[in-house]
C-alpha cells in the first residue's frame, strides 16, 4: 500500500555522506500489524513499516494528521500525544512500541465535537497564530492542567499552578508564532475553568490515567 | 495617550473587538487542513536530490539507477524542465533545477515521484551525479570587492550597490562639529524563519494539460507568476490555492515545492504531494542575509548627531531572491529613526555560494537596527547621556526629513513612546522566582551574575516601497440567508498565521452592519492580494475589503432609493438595518436585499511611492514608516557567558488597533524572534556548508527562553491608511535585538558587536569574533575633542536621565 510523504530522519538531500542521504533503511523494511487503543477504540493498521515512527503510524495509516510533524527528533513537541496517559514526542516511538498501549491524540481530546476546557482557552485568549505547534502544545496543556488539579498522591491539596510551572511543563514545546504569552494565558484560563467546574462536579473528568502531580525533569519525550 | 482608552466599546465582532480566529478551533481540533496533510486518491509522492557541495559543475548525472526501483514513476532533472529553465522573484536567476552547475549546498538537481516517500528518498539517493567541486566563494567582502574572485554568477557578484548621500558627510568642517566619533564593525548571523510547519504543496494535473496546486505560500499569484512559464503554460492553466501555512516569516516568499511538484504530476498524470522532512526545510528556503555593517557615527557633545557614514555588506548567498529590495530597505532606513544632517550610506548586496538570502520578518531593516542602536548606545556612554535621552534627542517625529530626503508625513510618536516605556516599572533586582542565568542546569547560585538594561528602537517602512505597484484586490458579497444578511470576502491574501482572516471579517461586519461573515478560501481566481510580507496585509487587503465593502453599500443604497426609501448621503449600515447618521432606522436590509444578491470587486493602492536615485539614494521610496522601542532586563552569568532575559518590555504605535487579541499576538511573537537573534539563533556554516540544519542544533527561543513581556500600544493614526492603522508585524522584530545585545553589554562591560551573542564571546572575551580588540572597539579619535573613554552603557540607567 502507499505510505506517506513524510517517512525518514534526515533523508532527502544529496549524495554526499556528510548531509545525510541514504542514512535510511536501504534494503525494503519489513512490515508489521499494529493494534492500539486510539482514542479511546480498538484500532488496527495491518501493514505498517516496521521502521515507521508512532507519528507516521498515527498520520499516514490511521489517518489522524492531527499530530503534527515539525522535526522529528523530538525536540519541537509538535507531536504530543498521550501514549498509556504520558506525553510523548510520538516521533521518538516506534510504530511497534505502541503495541496493545493505549494513544490519544489532539483527535481525541474533544468529546462529540465540543473542544476540551484547554482547546477552548487556546482559541478564547489568542493562544493560535499559526496553529502548526498547537496540537502538541493543546495535548500537553491538557496534561498540565489535569495533574495540576489532581491531589498529590499522598493526600492533601493540589499544588498551586504558577507561571514558572507552566514554563517547565511546556518547555519541550516550540512556538514560533506567539512568544508563549497567550500560551500561558490559556493554560491559566483552562486551569480555572477546570478547577471552577471541579468545585461544581466532583466527578473526574478525564477517562485517561494520570500520574501522580510530579513534574518529570523532561515532560516531553519520556516513554515508560 | 492611548487614544483606544477613549473609544467607545465596539459592537461584537468589528474592528477594534477581538472575535476569535475563524480558524482557531479547527487548529485546535487538529482537524486544519495543512499542506503537509493534504493526500489525493492515487498520489505519488515526491523527493529532491540536493546538492552536497556549495559549488561544483555538474559533469555527468545517470538517472538510470532511480529509475530501475521498483515504485518508481518519474525522475526529473533540468533537461525535463518544460519551459523556462529559471525563475525569481525579482532576478530571474535561480534554476528550477541545476543545470551545468550548482552554487550552493542544498541546490536541487533532480525531483522523483514514487509510490511513497520512502521509495521517492531512496530513488533520489541512488542518481548519481558526477561533481566537479570548485572552491566556494564565502566571503561577501571578497566577493564583491577582490577583482580575483571567482564569479558565483557571469554578470559579477553584486547583486546591488544603493547610496544614501545626504549633506556634507565627508566635509572636514562637518567633523568638526561632532565632539565625540565612533567607528565600530558589527556583524549580523544568518537567521532563519524556523516556521514550525515544514514546506510541502500538493499538484494535481488537470484535464486541460493544466495544474492545480495546493501550497503553503505568502503570495499565491506571485507563485503562479513564477511556476506557469517554467512549466511551458498560460497562466490560466495553472491555479494556486492556498493550503494551511504553518508559518511564514518571509521565508515562504519564494518557491519551494511548486514548479517540482507541478513538473511531476504533469508527467506522471497523478496527483503528487511533495512535503520537507525539517532538515531539507533549511536547504529549502532562504535565510535572513547575514551582514557585516562597518558605521561611524559623529555626535555633538549635547548628543546631537552630526553625521552617519555606514558601510552594509549583505550576502545574499547564491541566488538574488529579494536581495535588491533587502539592500534599498537597509540602505534608506540605515541611519535609523533619528534626525541627522549629514549621511553617507553604502549598502551592497552580493552574490556568494552561501545559502541564498532573502526575506524575513523586518527584511533589512532589522541588520541595519543592530548596528545604528549599537552606536547610540557607544555615543550616548562617551558622552555620559541616558541612552533614551540620547535617542530622544535625535528621534524623528512627524516631519522629520530621514536620510533619502523623504519626509515623514504621519505622526512618527517616538517622544511619547519613550515616555511610556519609562514610566513602565522595571523587574525587581531579586526574584526568588525567577531562573538564574542556566536555567535549570543549576550552574549558578547568583556568583557571577550581572545584570543589565538596554533599549532599541527601530523604523520600518510598511507596504512596497521603491515604486512598486502594489495593490490588493477583494470581492465582497451580500446576500440574504435563511433570513439573514450575509457577506462572504473573497480575497487571494495568504493567511500565514498573522491574522488576517479574522480581520477581513470583522472589517465586513464593520462597513455593513451584519454579523455573519464568511471569508473564502483564497485562490488565483480571485484578484491578486499581493504578499503576506511588509506587514502590509491589514493595510492593503484590508483596504481592498473596506473599500468593496463600501462600494456594496452605495449598491445597498440605491437598491433601497429604488425601492422608494429616502437615504441620506451619510447613511449607514448597522445591526442589519440601514441607518441615517445619527442611528435612526431607515429600512430593514434583509428587506431591501430580498433575493438580491450585491457583489462588488475593489483593487486597492497605497499611494504611489518612487525610486532612490541610483547615485545618491534620494527619493520617497516609503509607503508608511512604523515605531517599536523595547528595553531589556537581562541577568548574564559573566563566568560561563550564560545569559537569561530577564524581562523585555515594548511600546508601539500602531495607528490604530483593529484586533487588539491578534495585535498583542504579534509584538509578542515579533519580540520573541528578535530575542532569537540577539542571544540564540544563527545558520552556522563553514565554506558554505550548513552545520546546523536542525531543530536540535539551531535553537528557537522556548517557553523558558522568554521572559515575561510588558505591553504598551499606542493609537496615532496615520490619515492615509484605512482606518489610520500602521502596519504592525515587524516593527518589534527590529528592537529587541538591539536592546538584549545592549543590557548584555551593560552587564558585561564587553562591546558584543556580532549577533547571536554566545558564551565565549562573554566568557572568552577577545578569543572569539564578537569582541574585536580593545583599539577598535574604543571611539576614535578623529577629533581632539573626544576625550570620552570607551565603555558600556551606565549599570543604573535610571539615574542617569538629565544627564
Amino acid at each position: 500500500m502507499s505510505g506517506g510523504c513524510e517517512t525518514g530522519i534526515g533523508g532527502g538531500i544529496g549524495t554526499g555522506a556528510d548531509i545525510g542521504a541514504g542514512t535510511g533503511p536501504r534494503t525494503a523494511p519489513g512490515r508489521l500489524r499494529l493494534t492500539m487503543t486510539l482514542n479511546g477504540r480498538p484500532r488496527t493498521a495491518p501493514d505498517v513499516p516496521a521502521g515507521a515512527s508512532l507519528l507516521n503510524a498515527l498520520r499516514e495509516q490511521f489517518a489522524l494528521p492531527g499530530t503534527k510533524n515539525a522535526c522529528e527528533e523530538g525536540e519541537c513537541g509538535s507531536c504530543t500525544v498521550y501514549l498509556d496517559g504520558e506525553p510523548v514526542c510520538s516521533c521518538l516511538v516506534a510504530a511497534g512500541q505502541a503495541e496493545g498501549r493505549r494513544v490519544r491524540t489532539v483527535e481525541g481530546l474533544a468529546e462529540n465535537g465540543v473542544p476540551d476546557a484547554v482547546q477552548r482557552a487556546f482559541v478564547e485568549c489568542g493562544a493560535v497564530q499559526c496553529g502548526f505547534c498547537t496540537p502538541g502544545l493543546v495535548v500537553a496543556a491538557h496534561d498540565l492542567v489535569r495533574r495540576a488539579l489532581a491531589a498529590p498522591a499522598g493526600g492533601g491539596a493540589p499544588t498551586a499552578l504558577d507561571e514558572a510551572a507552566i514554563r517547565e511543563a511546556l518547555a519541550g514545546n516550540l512556538c514560533r508564532c506567539t512568544g508563549y504569552e497567550k500560551i500561558i494565558d490559556a493554560v491559566f484560563s483552562a486551569a480555572a475553568e477546570l478547577r471552577d467546574a471541579e468545585l461544581r462536579d466532583t466527578e473526574p473528568r478525564d477517562t485517561e490515567p494520570r500520574d501522580t502531580g510530579q513534574y518529570r525533569d523532561h515532560p516531553q519525550g519520556a516513554v515508560r | 495617550m492611548d487614544a483606544g482608552s477613549r473609544t467607545p466599546q465596539p459592537r461584537p465582532g468589528t474592528i477594534g473587538d477581538s472575535p476569535p480566529r475563524p480558524d482557531a478551533t479547527a487548529k485546535v481540533l487538529g482537524t486544519f487542513p495543512y499542506a503537509s496533510d493534504l493526500t489525493a486518491e492515487g498520489m505519488l509522492c515526491g523527493a529532491t536530490l540536493r546538492s552536497p557541495h556549495p559549488r561544483a559543475l555538474i559533469k555527468r548525472v545517470d538517472v538510470a539507477p532511480a529509475l530501475a526501483l521498483p515504485g518508481v514513476r518519474a525522475v526529473l532533472t533540468h533537461q525535463d524542465v518544460p519551459g523556462r529553465k529559471h525563475y525569481g522573484l525579482i532576478v530571474r536567476d535561480c534554476p528550477v533545477l541545476a543545470v551545468d552547475q550548482v552554487r550552493y549546498q542544498g541546490e536541487p538537481v533532480a525531483v522523483v515521484a514514487a509510490d511513497d516517500a520512502g521509495t521517492a528518498r531512496r530513488a533520489a539517493g541512488a542518481i548519481v551525479v558526477e561533481y566537479e567541486v570548485l572552491p566556494p566563494v564565502t566571503d561577501p567582502r571578497g566577493a564583491l570587492f577582490d577583482p580575483d574572485s571567482p564569479r558565483v554568477h557571469p554578470g559579477g557578484n553584486l547583486v546591488r550597490h544603493q547610496p544614501i548621500r545626504r549633506g556634507r558627510p565627508d566635509d572636514p568642517a562637518v567633523r568638526a562639529q561632532a565632539a565625540v566619533h565612533i567607528t565600530r564593525e558589527y556583524q549580523v548571523g544568518m537567521q532563519d524563519q524556523a516556521f514550525l510547519g515544514p514546506e510541502a504543496g500538493l499538484a494535481y494535473p488537470l484535464p486541460d494539460g493544466g495544474v492545480h496546486l495546493h501550497v503553503a505560500t505568502q503570495w499565491l499569484h506571485a507563485d503562479r507568476e513564477q511556476v506557469a512559464p517554467c512549466l511551458g503554460l498560460p497562466e490560466e492553466k495553472v491555479h494556486v490555492t492556498l493550503a494551511g501555512v504553518g508559518g511564514a516569516f518571509g521565508g515562504r516568499e519564494d518557491l519551494s515545492v511548486q514548479i517540482h511538484a507541478a513538473m511531476l504530476a504533469l508527467r506522471t498524470g497523478r496527483p503528487v504531494r511533495m512535503v520537507y522532512d525539517r532538515r531539507e526545510s533549511f536547504f529549502g528556503h532562504v535565510h535572513r542575509h547575514p551582514a557585516v555593517l562597518r558605521y561611524t557615527h559623529g555626535a555633538r557633545g549635547d548628543g546631537r548627531l552630526v553625521y552617519v557614514i555606514a558601510e552594509i555588506l549583505l550576502d545574499g548567498g547564491a541566488y538574488a531572491s529579494t536581495t535588491e529590495a533587502v539592500v534599498g530597505n537597509a540602505s534608506s532606513l540605515g541611519a535609523g529613526p533619528y534626525e541627522v544632517e549629514h549621511v553617507a550610506i553604502d549598502a551592497y548586496g552580493a552574490y556568494t555560494n552561501n545559502p541564498p538570502c532573502g526575506a524575513m520578518r523586518g527584511f533589512g531593516a532589522v541588520q541595519a537596527c543592530f548596528a545604528y542602536e549599537a552606536q547610540m548606545d557607544a555615543l550616548a556612554a562617551a558622552l555620559g547621556i541616558h541612552p533614551l535621552d540620547l535617542r530622544a534627542r535625535n528621534a524623528v517625529k512627524q516631519g522629520s526629513t530621514i536620510a533619502t530626503g523623504q519626509v515623514i508625513d504621519s505622526p512618527a510618536p517616538l517622544a511619547a513612546m519613550f515616555g511610556e516605556l519609562r514610566a513602565m516599572p522595571l523587574p525587581p533586582e531579586h526574584d526568588p522566582a525567577a531562573l538564574p542565568p542556566g536555567g535549570y542546569g543549576n550552574t549558578t547560585h547568583g556568583e557571577g551574575v550581572r545584570r543589565g538594561v538596554g533599549y532599541g528602537v527601530g523604523i520600518k517602512n510598511i507596504c512596497y516601497s521603491e515604486g512598486f505597484d502594489d495593490y490588493s484586490t477583494a470581492r465582497v458579497r451580500l446576500a440574504v440567508e435563511h433570513g439573514e444578511p450575509v457577506a462572504a470576502v473573497r480575497t487571494a491574501a495568504a493567511e500565514v498565521g498573522q491574522g488576517l482572516v479574522t480581520v477581513q471579517g470583522q472589517i465586513a461586519r464593520t462597513e455593513l452592519g451584519v454579523e455573519q461573515v464568511s471569508v473564502e478560501p483564497a485562490d488565483t481566481r480571485a484578484g491578486s492580494s499581493g504578499s503576506s510580507s511588509a506587514s502590509r496585509q491589514s493595510y492593503m487587503t484590508g483596504g481592498a475589503v473596506k473599500a468593496a465593502c463600501e462600494a456594496v453599500r452605495d449598491q445597498v443604497f440605491e437598491l433601497a432609493r429604488e425601492r422608494g426609501i429616502a437615504v441620506p448621503r451619510d447613511a449607514a449600515l448597522l445591526g442589519g438595518k440601514l441607518v441615517s447618521a445619527r442611528g435612526e432606522p431607515l429600512a430593514d436590509l434583509a428587506a431591501v436585499l430580498g433575493g438580491r444578491v450585491v457583489e462588488q470587486t475593489r483593487e486597492y493602492r497605497h499611494r504611489p511611492t518612487g525610486p532612490l536615485d541610483r547615485l545618491t539614494g534620494q527619493g520617497g521610496s516609503h509607503v508608511q514608516f512604523a515605531f517599536a522601542v523595547h528595553r531589556a532586563v537581562v541577568d548574564v552569568d559573566v563566568e560561563l557567558g550564560l545569559i537569561k532575559v530577564v524581562r523585555l518590555d515594548v511600546v508601539q504605535d500602531v495607528g490604530r488597533i483593529l484586533n487588539r487579541l491578534a495585535l498583542e499576538g504579534q509584538i509578542q511573537g515579533g519580540t520573541a524572534q528578535g530575542l532569537g537573534l540577539a542571544v540564540l539563533e544563527e545558520i552556522v556554516t563553514d565554506g558554505g556548508k550548513v552545520r546546523n540544519p536542525s531543530f536540535t542544533d539551531y535553537l528557537i527561543p522556548t517557553i523558558l527562553d522568554m521572559p515575561p513581556l510588558g505591553m504598551r500600544i499606542l493609537q496615532h493614526p496615520d490619515p492615509a491608511s484605512p482606518y489610520g492603522l500602521r502596519g504592525a508585524g515587524e516593527p518589534p522584530t527590529l528592537s529587541s535585538t538591539p536592546a538584549i545585545a545592549a543590557a548584555v553589554r551593560a552587564a558585561t562591560g564587553l562591546a558584543l558587536t556580532r549577533v547571536p551573542i554566545r558564551p565565549e564571546h562573554i566568557a572568552l572575551p577577545g578569543e572569539r569574533p564578537g569582541n574585536p580588540p580593545p583599539e577598535s572597539a574604543s571611539p576614535q579619535s578623529a577629533s581632539p575633542e573626544n576625550a570620552a573613554p570607551p565603555g558600556p552603557a551606565p549599570l543604573s540607567q535610571e539615574a542617569n536621565t538629565d544627564a
